[in-house]
């Protein structure tokens, strides 16, 4: 028999992770509904904590950074929404293997599955918390331009970079049990150094910094369409970068560990 | 046509926190488990499955047997693919059905219909798939009306019952079993019995562990008795 190279065994674990769609969209949904079961609002209990969250803190930090109060809700509504996603799915992949463990012990699937459950449960809950910021901007009546256009583009290379970098979290996580809560410190620290709270501006001949920081660029192809404003001019071409390196990593974490995952969790 | 064949497969599991050397030496090498090594540095190794050969043809039922920890649950697992050998080769051609835990995936706040879907989704049905056996699972189940309740509130024997009709409405080349199911009071446990037997008898491979004597002489063709990862009987 023609044996299959570790590089090849991954691609193939990658196209399955793709075929199983209909697998993996079910598992993200389950444990969205899982975790608001019996509730009458659901999820939506998720955009109502998120909403009182943004509520305070935008006239909150607005008057204590003297902002103009529109721009500064808006900036900080979006900006949250957008982090409490990425923070969370970072966390999230941390543990993705880790809490899959039942089902790799007891079934053979492609490990890309449940990443892309992972991914896909977070982008359920960004959805739900997407509420917030359309009442937001509509309230603030921010202006829709064509800026408008970039966000689901944005949202699907963030999506992607999710899988990339979850895969490869994951993994790490499975063997190393302390790196998850390294992590999580790392994620909490990262909210305060990364501007979501405030403007790159704001850091005055500091502000080149923020240009550093991989998290805000992520934020940017986001944010930055939904304020109706073109993105920093240079996270595109990061972020485009970022994704090529994921691309390799992953794809080298999966060819040389992928077998091994199961003996770990 | 050979369904299955190991040559010199080997399956290590590394022992991750557990680097005490006392331990290692007195808990772990007792009568049960597989043999340890010390591995290159600290790290410790179990070898679950010690260099088997063995060659499992179309028609064949396969019992695997002996004490706990012997290997014999390695062995299923491996078989269906979860862990990919160590050293050696293994060798499976057919589609698989592992049964090694029908319970996977169960949320017990979803009704028993949409359990079957959780569940068939898991078995690596899609929709349309399992809408056309959702019908036939109902029914062998014997749920009526409860099937539109929340799992929790039924009784183990109900969930075992439903779980079962799921697991078993999909037809495989090779069947991995551990322990023979057996579901439900003693009428329905016939049903099930000829329910499982019809399931077999349409697959080219059945692998069944089991420390029950009259099981293994009822149904397998071939024994396999492990010990310490190693097969002591059998081929």
């Amino acid at each position: 028999m023609r044996r299959k190279s570790n590089l090849g065994l991954a691609f193939a674990d990658l196209a399955a992770g793709l075929a199983f769609t209909h697998m993996w969209a079910v598992l993200g949904w389950q444990d969205v509904k899982q975790r608001y079961r019996r509730s009458t609002l659901g999820p939506f209990w998720l955009t109502i904590s998120t909403g009182i969250l943004v509520g305070i803190m935008g006239p909150l930090y607005g008057r204590l950074f003297g902002q103009d109060f529109n721009a500064y809700f808006a900036f900080l509504t979006t900006g949250f929404v957008v982090w409490q996603m990425i923070a969370q799915t970072v966390n999230d992949a941390c543990t993705t293997f880790v809490t899959a463990e039942s089902y790799i012990k007891q079934v053979k699937l492609p490990l890309s599955i449940h990443v892309l459950r992972v991914v896909w449960k977070n982008i359920i809950y960004f959805l739900h918390n997407m509420l917030v910021v359309v009442v937001v901007l509509v309230y603030l009546q921010v202006p829709v331009n064509a800026n408008l256009l970039l966000f689901p583009l944005g949202l699907l290379v963030f999506a992607f970079n999710a899988f990339l970098y979850g895969m490869i979290l994951g993994v790490i996580c499975a063997r190393f049990r302390d790196i998850p809560l390294i992590v999580q410190n790392i994620v909490q620290a990262a909210f305060f150094l990364t501007p979501i709270m405030w403007r790159p501006s704001m850091l005055g001949r500091h502000e080149w910094t923020v240009d550093l920081n991989p998290l805000y660029h992520f934020i940017e192809i986001m944010r930055a369409p939904l304020l109706g404003v073109s993105p920093n001019p240079l996270s595109w071409p990061l972020v485009g970068a970022m994704t090529l390196a994921g691309c390799a990593l992953a794809l080298a974490m999966l060819s040389r560990y992928r077998a091994r995952v199961p003996y770990w969790v | 046509m050979s369904m299955v064949s190991a040559r010199d497969l080997v399956i290590d599991f590394p022992i991750y926190g557990a680097n005490s050397r006392s331990l290692k030496n007195t808990v772990l090498r007792a009568a049960t488990g597989g043999t340890i090594a010390a591995a290159a540095g600290d790290r410790m190794v179990v070898r679950a499955l010690d260099r088997l050969n063995f060659e499992w043809r179309e028609g064949e039922r396969i019992g695997l047997v002996g004490h706990n920890g012997s290997g014999k649950t390695t062995l299923l697992r491996t078989v269906a693919g979860i862990y990919e050998p160590g050293a050696g080769e293994l060798e499976v051609r057919g589609r698989i059905a592992s049964m090694l835990s029908i319970t996977l995936g169960l949320d017990a706040e979803a009704t028993g219909y949409e359990n079957i879907f959780l569940r068939g989704t898991i078995l690596g049905l899609r929709r349309a798939q399992i809408l056309e056996r959702v019908d036939e699972i109902v029914d062998f189940s014997e749920l009526g009306d409860y099937i539109h309740l929340p799992m929790r509130t039924y009784s183990t024997g109900m969930t075992m019952r439903l779980m079962f009709a799921i697991s078993t409405s999909v037809h495989a080349d090779i069947i991995l079993m551990d322990e023979w199911l057996s579901v439900g009071d003693a009428q329905f446990a016939e049903k099930a019995q000829g329910r499982l037997m019809g399931l077999i008898d349409k697959a080219k491979l059945l692998v069944i562990a089991s420390h029950s004597q009259d099981v293994i002489r009822d149904t397998c063709t071939r024994v396999i008795h492990l010990a310490h990862g190693k097969i002591v009987e059998g081929s």
